[in-house]
């Protein structure tokens, strides 16, 4: 070897594969505003969709009529019900089992809910005749409270499901009740109740947020009458699921429509469904003929498109005097709005919310979940989540502290006490899942050292002390948070979406010259998979990930998949990733062997190619062996060098973390400024840790925005509140913590690469990082719980409550 | 978020936009920064068909004093009177109050004129210039009039300016040398209106106070001068009992919206902590 061969560490830096902080290459266009999203897509003869919404929450409607507004000249439909109806899309099935007006169908269940839709030539002509389309509405009794849904004179609002006592997921208990979901054992957890020493009960809401993407829901859709095709650009988290659900929602044929997922700004799990913007658009090109592109605006996406969360959790958990728990018993009230529309794999009408033991051996533990009706936008999706494991991770962190509180214990010793110990794994929960890996006892311990947790208490002892003799007006919480997730949907076994099982995929080619294309089912909305996907081949083939184009949303292109969201990617089409390099690799031994002119097993794998074991100096890299495959491949071999890969994994991955926020009140305005966060992740193996690092500081953006005042709201008379930037809260650099970030690493045993989910677990650790830390400020003048969000005046409120106003 | 249709017209005199304005009566609306204006229009909460654009006359621009009087022009955008030396020097609350208006890429447009002749309760300049004793001039068909900011606020959205008429200067009488004064506003974050604010205005004649004056933001549906909490204040020594009293007589004059802020009785209190600081902090500089 010369000098100027390059060494294994320089041939290795060289692929930026797995490991390596490499910058993302999407952002050279999207910092330069060049990305391609939706609203950029502009089409010849291209039409647009706009919707006459309801002023109120819950009326009948008497009397459509656009008469004055087709008038105008440019406006060339106004849809309804009515004309659905003659496509048998007046209704949609939701993934959650039940069915949803598209267009109001003689009634209207929430404010602002889609009751027409224009079609006109631009989109200033389509408001304009918004305003024209004359509705006569004939108000209804209003129900606001999940809590009052199933009274037994609550109003209907579902005639449509007069009669049904069977739903989706088992027996139907009132006419405003969805379903009921048990999980656990019910006897086992009542003894354990019975012989405690120590119980706590407590009702623990989240209330209702929204993903709100940057960008908001959109689409473009174009039906080629000539060919019989349908295509549709649109922001899909999920496109393939989107071209099945429109093919047997429409009947033309899947293989002639084409859905196109192009940049997307943004998801949250806001973008996994469908809605009637996408329906009504596709309706609107079949019958004009033109291309029609839908818009939503930030008012509408916010105050009907997917609202997230809204569990009302009663918590109680059984524990001995020594803190050891011994029991955990919870019932929900879930408020899905006038329909239920969540986004949850189709067996999981609460998701996987039963993953509420946490971190935690529970030895029994018993769940029932009652999803109701109200005159709410529907919803329910996984907003940064997967399928409620923030509402779960919320309930189990709040009522820990909440027992800790009652032993008089330090909340961070009760946790360490009833972790899952490390030698446990695979453990078995008491509500049916087999936790994959874990070492909670090392993750804590560093978290606790490293923030100077033992200190910080003390200081917090003192402050205590200071504002009881009257010298401060400023108290100081501090907010222990250490959640598992369960992520990477899923096995088939318990995991499909309308039937259709959640694996993942992906294709990868290698050109003649040795760059490479590749294609997945997955779809990036920010996460950084024209990145990742590309380390994690550049590191199993040894070709530079730079050399290595990502394509993901085309449906005539990309291989089937599931989509992205629940933090599915990389525990899913991560591995179907690694596995469909793995059999390129295995034929490019075969290629090497032959070309070396050795046997197959007489070559070992060197980074960038494969060499003679003995003698390194006979190698032939990846680049000289893609050549090969395409100039002269070896005999009775196929040429060519690609593979794809279907990735049905065989668990769930469970990412967990510590996390610790530091906050100072003023008790007197109840404004809460974070002094200190600090997040410990670990999500296995760490292919990109610079990325990893932006998702969870975006992640814990979103958990201190909903923790701290993200909300919609609605009034007693169904009114919605703040559904726009002005209200809901989105914190910008200024309001932002500074957030420090570790992590310990536990390489998931199942996955290929040992890889976890992380793109989630900010926001499901972090939202009760930042409540505890409220709630444990004011223990000390008595307080048990207060309700989030905990925006200034709700502070105020509590602190005047416990008396600390004087 | 589409506004409704239009006609734009941009006047090169103050003349030409009053003519404009006459012509079209009710249906007519100044534009100034259109940062208030453009977002009710998209929300079709204002739907006016002319839009007068003052952005093309020159003579609406500049800050000047004159015997004891600071005047500025009504298309001073906020972003100017941040950078202004002669407000830096004789008003430092503008630039203070100022800053928390909104965020840079709004004041780069805002105007102070906008802002003033707006009548929305939220906005954090009508307070100040109340509490600073300014005066609107208003120039209409027949010329101009002026209005004490402190008769101008009607109701919100309702103030003494006709339809014909566009408030084209404010003028503040200069406060002495060496005032004390503060803004202190409580808000959710960048870019929010206030759930309170107030504007304190001190001059300290050895350890009393020579001349109070206080105003508050967005707790009713105008400003708020607080009259009797200025007058309480004046002649004292700042002693804890009559601030607690002036604060007192400040919140009791409040009214304000619950909202998505708070409910009224946070947002009566917190007009009532802003004012405690505000004094707290003009005091400290009116010693110094
Ligand atoms: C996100 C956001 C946050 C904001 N936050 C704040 C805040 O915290 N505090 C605050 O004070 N403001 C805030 N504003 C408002 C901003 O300061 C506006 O710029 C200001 O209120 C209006 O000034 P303008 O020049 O933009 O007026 P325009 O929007 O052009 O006009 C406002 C109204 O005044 C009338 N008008 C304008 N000029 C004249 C004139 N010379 N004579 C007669 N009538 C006239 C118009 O017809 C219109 O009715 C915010 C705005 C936005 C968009």
């Amino acid at each position: 070897m010369n000098d100027m061969t390059p060494t294994r560490e320089q041939r290795e830096a060289a692929l930026e594969g797995m490991g390596c902080k490499r910058k993302r290459v999407e952002d050279v266009r999207f910092t330069q505003g060049k990305g391609q999203y939706v609203d950029d897509l502009k089409l010849p003869g291209m039409v647009f969709g706009d919707f006459v919404r309801s002023p109120y929450p819950h009326a009948k409607i008497t009397k459509i009529d656009a008469t004055e507004a087709l008038k105008i000249p440019g406006v060339i439909a106004v849809l309804t019900a009515e004309d659905l109806k003659g496509v048998n899309l007046a209704w949609m099935p939701t993934l959650a089992g039940d069915v949803q007006m598209v267009l109001a169908d003689g009634k209207v269940l929430y404010q602002n809910q889609e009751v027409a839709f224009v079609v006109a030539e631009d989109r200033y002509i389509a408001d304009d005749a918004i305003q024209l389309v004359d509705v006569e509405y004939e108000e209804l009794p209003v129900l606001v409270d999940p809590f009052k849904s199933m009274d037994p004179d609550a109003p209907v609002l579902r005639p449509d499901l007069d009669g049904k006592t069977e739903g989706a997921h088992g027996p139907r208990k009132h006419h405003n009740h969805i379903f009921n979901w048990e999980v656990g054992d019910k006897d086992e957890t009542a003894k354990a109740f019975a012989e405690a020493d120590v119980t706590i009960n407590e009702m623990i809401s989240y209330h209702r947020t929204h993903p709100s993407p940057l960008e908001t829901c959109q689409c473009v859709a174009s039906m080629d009458k000539v060919k019989g095709e349908l295509t549709v650009w649109g922001t899909f988290q999920a496109p393939h699921v989107i071209r099945t659900v429109a093919s047997l929602l429409s009947t033309i044929p899947e293989h002639k429509i084409h859905v196109i997922a192009p940049d997307i700004g943004g998801g949250f799990g806001n973008k996994v469904g469908a809605y009637p913007g996408y329906i009504c658009s596709i309706v609107a090109s079949i019958v004009t003929g033109v291309p029609v592109k839908w818009v939503e605006d930030r008012m509408e996406n916010l105050s009907t498109t997917s609202f997230a969360r809204d569990y009302h959790m009663t918590t109680e958990i059984a524990a001995r005097n020594d803190g050891t728990v011994t029991g955990l018993k919870v019932h929900v009230l879930a408020d899905h709005g006038g329909f239920d529309a969540c986004a949850d794999p189709s067996k999981w009408p609460a998701g996987f919310f039963n993953i509420v033991t946490g971190s935690y051996d529970f030895p029994a533990a018993h769940l029932s979940v009652d999803g109701v009706y109200t005159n709410k936008a529907p919803g329910g999706v996984a907003y940064r989540c997967s399928f409620r494991v923030t509402e779960a991770a919320y309930c189990i962190e709040r009522a820990m502290d909440i027992l800790a509180q009652k032993l008089e214990m330090d909340p961070a010793d009760l946790r360490i006490k009833n972790f899952v110990k490390a030698d446990q794994f695979p453990y078995q929960s008491a509500l049916g899942w087999e936790y994959d890996s874990g070492d909670y006892h090392t993750a804590m311990q560093k978290a606790m050292d490293t923030i100077g947790y033992r200190e910080l208490r003390a200081e917090q002892k003192a402050k205590q002390e200071a504002f009881k003799r009257g010298e401060t007006r400023e108290i100081m919480g501090i907010g222990v948070s250490f959640f598992t997730e369960i992520v990477g949907a899923g096995p088939s076994k318990n995991c499909d979406i309308l039937g259709v099982a959640m694996f993942d995929s992906a294709e990868i080619r290698v050109h003649p010259t040795g760059s490479v294309i590749s294609r997945m089912g997955t779809k990036s909305q920010g996460q950084g998979h024209e990145t990742t996907w590309a380390q994690i081949i550049a590191t199993e083939i040894g070709i530079p990930a730079d050399d290595i184009m990502v394509e993901e949303g085309n449906t005539d292109t990309a291989p089937y998949g599931l989509g992205t969201y629940g933090s599915r990617s990389t525990p899913v089409a991560g591995a179907a990733i690694a596995l469909a390099a793995r059999k390129i690799r295995n034929k490019a031994q075969m290629i090497a062997a032959h070309m070396l002119e050795v046997s197959e097993y007489d070559l070992e794998w060197d980074v960038d190619g494969f060499q003679v074991k003995g003698n390194p100096e006979a190698r032939k890299s990846m680049k000289e062996i893609a050549w090969a495959a395409y100039h002269a491949p070896p005999p009775n071999m196929e040429p060519g060098l690609e593979a794809v890969s279907y990735y049905d994994p065989p668990n769930m991955t469970y990412p967990f973390g510590a996390y610790f926020c530091v906050m100072d009140i003023d008790v007197d305005t109840g404004v809460a400024t974070t002094r200190r966060f600090y997040a410990l992740d670990d999500c296995g193996t760490r292919i990109n840790p610079m990325i990893i690092e932006g998702q969870v500081h975006g992640g814990l953006t979103e958990a201190f925005a909903i923790a701290m005042g993200q909300e919609i709201r609605y009034d007693e008379t169904g009114n919605v509140l703040g559904a726009s930037f002005m209200d809901f809260f989105i914190p910008t650099a200024v309001e932002t913590p500074h957030w420090e970030t570790d992590h310990t690493v536990t390489p998931s045993p199942h996955h290929p690469i040992g890889a976890k989910g992380v793109g989630e677990s900010p926001n499901v650790g972090g939202v009760p990082a930042f409540s505890n830390a409220v709630n444990d400020a004011f223990q000390f003048l008595g307080n048990t719980h207060i309700q989030m969000p905990h925006d200034a005046w709700r502070i105020w409120q509590a602190a005047k409550d416990l008396g600390a106003h004087g | 978020m589409i506004p409704g249709e239009f006609t734009y017209h941009r006047p090169s005199s103050v003349a030409e936009a009053v003519a404009i304005l006459v012509s079209h009566g009710d249906e007519a609306r100044p534009l100034s920064g259109g940062h208030s204006l453009i977002p009710m229009m998209k929300l079709r909460m204002a739907a006016p068909e002319h839009l007068v654009d003052l952005g093309g006359i020159a003579d609406l621009k500049g800050i000047s004093e004159d015997g004891g009087t600071i005047t500025i022009r009504a298309m001073t955008t906020q972003h100017e009177l941040i950078g202004s030396d002669l407000l830096a020097e004789k008003l430092p609350i503008i630039k203070e109050t100022s800053l928390l208006i909104a965020d840079p890429q709004i004041r780069y447009v805002g105007t102070l004129g906008g802002n003033v002749a707006n009548g929305d309760p939220g906005n954090d300049m009508p307070a100040l210039m109340q509490c600073l004793n300014a005066s609107y001039v208003l120039t209409g068909p027949d010329g101009d009039r002026e209005v004490a900011a402190r008769d101008f606020y009607e109701a919100a959205y309702f103030t003494a300016l006709a339809p014909e008429e566009i408030l084209t200067a404010v003028k503040i009488p200069t406060p002495p040398a060496g005032h004390g004064y503060a803004y202190e506003k409580l808000k959710r974050k960048v870019g929010d209106y206030a759930t309170a604010a107030a504007a304190v205005l001190l001059t300290m004649n050895g350890g009393s106070v020579a001349s109070a004056s206080v105003a508050l933001t967005n707790v009713a549906d105008t400003p708020l001068y607080a009259a009797d909490a200025s007058n309480i204040l004046t002649g004292s020594t700042l002693d804890d009992a009559t601030v607690a009293s002036a604060v007192a007589a400040a919140e009791a004059i409040t009214d304000p919206a619950s909202d998505g802020r708070g409910p009224a009785e946070y947002r009566t209190k917190m007009a009532g902590i802003m004012m405690q600081r505000a004094l707290a902090r003009a005091a400290d500089r009116a010693r110094s």
